[in-house]
């Protein structure tokens, strides 16, 4: 449902500030989300200043220098540093990144970090993926076969078939452009949003898959899929450069071809 | 822990919409403005039909310039709905979504729209 206002329990209020250490040349302020769920008070934005000379050149090296140096009870998830896991998705100065690929020196002056948006939030910028998670097992993420497979040897796919995957494969459901998708945000219960639509084509085009005809029936609803209005944040924020808007509208596409015979 | 009790994580609040998504809300914006707009004209075949005086006085109104601004407002509205609409037709066919192109189709979009408007009103006021 449309709702432009936060509701009264996460309204923000002004955090604590943590002033830079003395002798510090390069300083950056970072303003960042934080809640904790045992204090029973609103969300608050806490001001770190960092001392960019002695910090990696990512956000994320200025993250767990915070969480290092600074304050330890700051929370956030990342594993690889090197953006092939999707865990550090959060949104920094307005558009949605994977902070271990997103270099300090990209932004200008405060930076400024959130959680992803319009997500159920567990603690400070760690959101609730539970519902997402289940959204991309309802597509049933795997090869769907009738036929038996070859006696001696795997199921084979040609080149050409194989470059189809190219641009869907590499998504690391960082889940950046569904929370990035204003649609995604008023109709998340029932729209499949912008990643898990860009995974179903990815099944949907592979050659080796035989579940086709009932992918499309079950994609073929006004929520799940067509609640997708072109508004392309999906495309504008994806850190892997990836184009889940265009899966969408090759999706809409084949439904359509289908009807047409 | 209570995971009932969860905030939202903000998002118009902080969220920067890409020119793209600024268009596309737009596009929504204008379509909600022209439907109610037709009231207006609806007001004006009103007064058409109902004799001279009413015709008189509506005509009186619509010289205010407030109400011009309306109108070429509304016709700008027009035109810039009219070519995103188009641009939807485009993307139907599921052609240029890369990157690059979608901020310049954006621009052309309001630069064509802006040309619409100008020829309008050079065919019709000048």
């Amino acid at each position: 449902m449309v709702e432009f206002t936060l509701p009264k329990n996460s309204k923000l209020t002004r955090g604590k500030f943590f002033k830079a250490p003395d002798g510090a040349t390069n300083v950056r302020r970072f303003e960042v989300y934080r809640w904790d769920p045992d204090s029973g008070e609103n969300p608050r934005i806490d001001a770190y200043e960092v001392d960019i000379g002695s910090c990696g050149p990512m956000v994320l090296d200025a993250m767990i220098k915070i969480k290092n140096e600074i304050d330890s009870t700051l929370t956030f998830r990342r594993s690889c540093r090197e953006g092939v896991c999707g865990s550090c998705a959060m949104n920094v100065n307005g558009k949605n990144t994977l902070v271990c690929t997103k270099a300090i020196d990209e932004y200008k002056g405060t930076i400024k970090v959130f959680p992803l948006p319009h997500m159920a939030v567990v603690k400070d910028l760690v959101p609730d993926m539970t519902h997402f998670y289940a959204q991309y097992a309802s597509i049933k993420p795997w090869m769907e076969t009738q036929t038996p497979p070859p006696a001696d040897s795997e199921r084979l796919q040609s080149r050409e078939d194989r470059a189809k995957l190219d641009g869907l494969y590499e998504c690391v459901l960082c889940a950046c452009c569904s929370t990035g998708c204003p649609s995604y945000w008023w109709n998340s219960e029932r729209y499949l949003g912008p990643a898990i639509l860009l995974q179903a084509y990815r099944w949907l085009v592979d050659s080796r898959d035989e579940g086709t005809g009932e992918r499309l029936d079950e994609l073929e609803d006004p929520f799940k899929l067509y609640r997708c209005h072109t508004i392309m944040n999906c495309t504008d924020t994806c850190p892997k450069g990836l184009n889940p808007a265009k899966a969408i509208a090759e999706t809409k596409k084949l439904l359509v071809q289908r009807k047409l015979g | 822990m209570n995971s009932t009790n969860r905030p939202l994580s903000p998002h118009l609040q902080v969220y920067r919409l890409p020119l793209t998504g600024l268009i596309s809300i737009t596009h929504r914006m204008t379509g909600v403005m022209l439907s109610l707009g037709l009231i207006l004209f609806l007001c004006m075949l009103y007064a058409i039909a109902g004799g001279a005086e009413a015709f008189s006085a509506m005509q009186a109104m619509t010289d205010s310039i407030l109400l011009q601004t309306v109108l070429w407002g509304f016709m700008y509205a027009l035109f810039f709905h009219l070519c995103h609409g188009v641009r939807h037709l485009i993307w139907d066919a599921g052609c240029s979504f890369d990157n690059e192109t979608l901020n310049r189709y954006a621009l052309i979009e309001l630069f064509v729209s802006l040309v619409l408007t100008a020829a309008t009103f050079a065919f019709f006021i000048l």
